[in-house]
């Protein structure tokens, strides 16, 4: 164990890329899962909000991870696989309670917080950092600040919509 | 994680594996620190009521201490268990004190939806082998790039 400087090689950043993947391919899937559980209940009454919410968050998600793998690409390195990803969140997933709006609504704040937070740490590492790395430092960085800002922005939509929901 | 962290982690496996208080010293080889940068930060654990620091006898976690020492190596835990098995990193424990700097509380709880943590964790943690005792080390030639 040693106090050291977070970031300071490609191998690092390669590690923290593939875990904002797969930070992403845990919201996609719960989102999918959650689809799934809420659609096949017996007493469901669509709640078009919650299905956009959910759809957009699988969506963005998606989108996320691919501007991400290429950042992993150009440093010569793997994504990690979505399908295996998926089966994880299956394997650990519980179904939401009765209240289950609630429970979903605040399992996509937690993904969408978390995600926020990573990015943010990570922007903070690199730019702290002195060393070089062989992906363009510029493009690096305006990649993740573009995706925290999106993140940011799903903050405050799930915020929003739950302030309706109540 | 911040460099405060980590300290509060390395004092606890040292008091855990001596069963009695960590020595200054024991501490700056466990960090990789001087001994200076280890007393300096050992007082501001005592300043936030985290440490008791008794000259010639060492350094005890306080309640308080032992719980955010816990807590981080939980997260520690959580990394680690993530770089080797759903990653499938070969050298898990190093690259897990490379990046636990960058991994937030928040950010772990999310991850630990889909590792396999143990419901014992972290006292399942092997303070000499610096990991799990569940966790299998991967095979040499693992496929993480």
């Amino acid at each position: 164990m040693s106090v050291t400087d977070p970031v300071s090689s490609d191998r690092q950043i390669v590690r923290l890329l593939q875990m904002g993947i797969v930070l992403e391919e845990v919201v996609e899937a719960r989102a999918s899962k959650h689809y799934e559980s809420l659609t096949s209940r017996e007493d469901y009454e669509p709640d078009p909000a919650i299905q956009a919410l959910l759809e957009e968050a699988g969506t963005e998600s998606a989108e996320h991870r691919e501007r991400l793998e290429a950042l992993i690409d150009e440093l010569g390195a793997e994504t990690v696989a979505f399908d295996r990803i998926q089966t994880l969140v299956e394997e650990r997933y519980s179904q939401p309670d009765p209240d289950a709006f609630d429970d979903i609504l605040y399992d996509q704040l937690h993904g969408e917080e978390s995600a926020y937070k990573f990015y943010d740490d990570l922007i903070a590492a690199i730019e702290a950092s002195d060393a070089a790395f062989s992906i363009d430092r510029d493009r690096l960085l305006d990649t993740l600040e573009a995706i925290r800002e999106e993140e940011a922005e799903g903050v405050r939509e799930v915020t929003a919509l739950m302030s309706e929901e109540r | 994680m911040n460099a405060a962290d980590q300290y509060l982690k390395a004092i606890y496996l040292i008091q855990e594996t001596e069963n009695g208080p960590a020595a200054t010293g024991a501490i700056a080889d466990a960090l990789d620190v001087s001994p200076a940068s280890a007393n300096e930060m050992i007082g501001k654990l005592a300043d936030d009521g985290l440490a008791d620091h008794e000259k010639y006898k060492g350094v005890s976690l306080t309640d308080d201490g032992i719980g955010r020492a816990r807590d981080v190596l939980e997260r520690y835990c959580i990394i680690e268990r993530f770089l080797a098995t759903t990653l499938e990193v070969e050298d898990y424990r190093g690259e897990a004190t490379q990046i636990q700097a960058v991994v937030d509380q928040v950010v772990a709880d999310r991850v630990d939806l889909i590792v396999d943590r143990q419901p014992d964790c972290p006292d399942c943690f092997l303070p000499d082998e610096d990991r799990c005792e569940y966790l299998e080390i991967p095979a040499e030639g693992g496929p993480a790039a």
